[in-house]
């Protein structure tokens, strides 16, 4: 798609499925996109549009009983994650990829203090002793800007605000001598607006510091605007559009993307307006999808193809690319 | 710790404690199970005879009679001194059994919720399949085949204690497992043994805690009515439920024979069924604000 500059992740026609009693739920259908060193790619789209399942397969981590990862690749720094061993997977998570959860109140072990949660990664990928775990943890939870780290250290996660956890949430991504990939998903959604704002600062600082990627997942535009070099939509499973963050919220193709921009509050075009646009409609089921476009059912622009086979790629420009029938017309302006 | 009076020196355990001294009952079934160990520990010191020596003059006295304070049995032995060395071969017998139970039962439980599947159906129906035998007569079977002696005693209560863990701790671990925090652990590369001893199992361990101490009453209870059918420890050995055995004859002309030792077994196993109960509403999560 782009420039081969320095490739950190691709992900390559990735199909996960699940398999339920009501069908097979094709929650990430042939989707690909790339992250490039010191780069954060957004992963965009509504709720139950295979966002976070996209994140966990590339961990390697989808609930395995009902889901499964049918075909495709994903190279991190040119290895195959899916072909490694189990072994060999679990030591590359949390030493060179790490994620942060959407949920800081659950994502801590309600049990233990905090500074042993942080530093239980370098025993477990350096060999540190305990004292040395608990200093490097220390370090980690000031770099983070979680204040008196000496005494919070000991602390439990229920003694911490969410913001606080997720800092440490973040502390722990971090704590790897060095970080490839970040993974975020959603970091921010359970958080307070002020709290969130910080730390989207302090993921994109720590990012300059260290120089690790990040694949953010989000369905707040805004938070791409802020954080993202370039933007992956998805919806319902699928790849409907990628393209740098400005190309997309300049001018986007799908008309999807549109609707998305369309309905955010800030958008010039409000102005005056007393009423927020919105997408018709809601998500289709994901098991009684077949080949036709998933948008197809709220799409303006839909039809009589649309129900017969998902488009092929347009590429608008080398680093824009969308996946409609229809998107040439409407390109650029508005 | 180096701010008192702060709320960071107020550990967990402590926050407990607290809400734990609100119910009396369980105070009270505190009490009467640190009364018993305390009693089975310094029995040596207190006891006022030696629990085995017969005395023919003083064959069935009367408690308050010639220095018997709960009397003789049908041998002369005193009872109270009895009792107090039954008391360490009752705690003994808990501690063990429960013992066997949790180590078992626990490893059986964490595995099977852990990794679910043709394990868990495997090792489950089995538990199940235990539990359709009444415990006593499992108890009885166990005992029987291996032969009377206190150690089979204790293996076959363990033995029936198994199903009751195992169950109690794989429905924790199913709950835990699900949890984001293991997500988030393995994602950072925990290993299996790793995510099932270190993050899951400490999250179970409060449901574990009570699930002991109510196995533990029914440990007590096991085996006295073992040494009962005759199945447990062998006379002269001073045990609970032995005792009360011995007494049955006795229970018209001298019933202080079988009382006492009858009201030791319903004082230990009260004390650790409200114990148990007690911590069941300290430590219950849905208790927790």
């Amino acid at each position: 798609m782009t420039v081969n500059r320095d490739r950190v992740l691709s992900v390559e026609r990735l199909h996960t499925y699940f398999y339920t009693l009501k069908g097979v739920v094709r929650a990430v259908n042939d989707v690909s996109f790339a992250v490039d060193r010191g780069r954060t790619l957004c992963l965009v789209g509504e709720s139950g549009c295979g966002k976070s399942v996209a994140a966990l397969s590339i961990m390697r981590l989808v609930a395995s009983p009902p889901g499964r990862i049918v075909s495709g690749r994903v190279l991190f720094e040119g290895r195959d994650l899916l072909a490694l061993g189990d072994e060999e997977m679990r030591m590359l998570r949390g030493s060179r990829i790490s994620m942060i959860f959407q949920e800081p109140m659950t994502s801590l072990n309600p049990v233990f203090r905090v500074g042993r949660q942080i530093g239980e990664m370098f025993c477990y990928h350096e060999g540190l002793s305990k004292r040395e775990a608990r200093r490097k943890a220390i370090d980690l939870m000031a770099l983070v800007g979680i204040p008196s780290p000496e005494k919070r250290v000991d602390d439990y996660p229920h003694q911490l605000s969410g913001g606080m956890r997720q800092r440490v949430m973040i502390a722990m991504a971090l704590a790897s001598p060095k970080p490839g990939l970040l993974i975020a998903d959603e970091p921010t959604t359970a958080l307070d607006v002020t709290i969130q704002a910080q730390i989207l600062d302090l993921l994109r600082a720590l990012q300059q510091r260290v120089g690790v990627s990040i694949l953010l997942i989000t369905h707040n535009m805004g938070v791409v605007a802020e954080m993202a070099d370039d933007v992956v939509v998805l919806y319902a499973g699928r790849k409907v559009e990628s393209a740098r963050t400005k190309e997309l919220l300049s001018a986007p193709c799908h008309p999807y993307s549109r609707g998305l921009l369309n309905s955010i509050p800030g958008n010039p075009k409000y102005r005056g307006a007393d009423r927020l646009e919105s997408i018709p409609g809601s998500v289709p089921n994901l098991t009684s999808l077949g080949d036709e476009c998933p948008f197809e059912n709220r799409c303006p622009l839909a039809q009589g193809i649309c129900r017969e086979r998902f488009p092929e790629e347009l590429e608008v420009s080398p680093t824009h690319s969308v996946w409609c029938h229809f998107a040439q017309a409407p390109a650029a302006g508005r | 710790m180096e701010t008192p009076g702060s709320y960071q020196d107020h550990s967990l355990l402590y926050e407990q404690w607290v809400q734990f001294r609100k119910a009396k009952a369980a105070v009270f079934g505190l009490v009467i199970v640190v009364l018993f160990f305390f009693l089975a520990l310094i029995a040596p010191l207190i006891a006022p005879a030696d629990p085995l020596a017969q005395h023919l003059e003083a064959v069935l006295a009367k408690p308050l009679t010639g220095g018997y304070l709960l009397g003789a049995d049908d041998l002369g032995r005193d009872i109270l001194s009895r009792i107090l060395y039954g008391s360490r071969i009752s705690l003994m017998v808990g501690a063990i059994s429960v013992s066997i139970s949790l180590v078992v039962g626990g490893l059986v439980g964490l595995l099977a919720g852990y990794f679910g599947g043709a394990l868990d159906l495997l090792v489950m129906r089995f538990i199940d399949l235990m539990m359709a035998f009444p415990s006593i007569l499992l108890a009885i079977v166990i005992c029987a085949t291996l032969g009377p002696s206190l150690q089979n005693a204790m293996i076959a209560i363990g033995v029936i204690g198994i199903p009751s863990i195992a169950r109690v701790i794989r429905a924790s671990v199913l709950a835990e497992k699900e949890l984001d925090y293991v997500t988030a652990e393995r994602s950072l590369g925990a290993s299996h043994p790793r995510l099932i001893f270190s993050a899951i199992l400490p999250n179970c361990i409060a449901p574990i805690i009570v699930q002991s101490t109510l196995a533990y009453a029914g440990a007590i209870i096991s085996a006295a009515s073992l040494s009962f059918l005759g199945l447990g420890s062998q006379p002269p050995t001073p045990e609970w439920g032995y005792m009360v055995a011995s007494g049955k004859e006795y229970i018209s002309t001298a019933p202080w024979v079988i009382t006492f030792p009858g009201l030791a077994i319903l004082l230990a196993v009260l004390g650790f069924n409200l114990l148990g109960d007690g911590l069941r509403d300290v430590l219950d999560p849905r208790m927790k604000e």
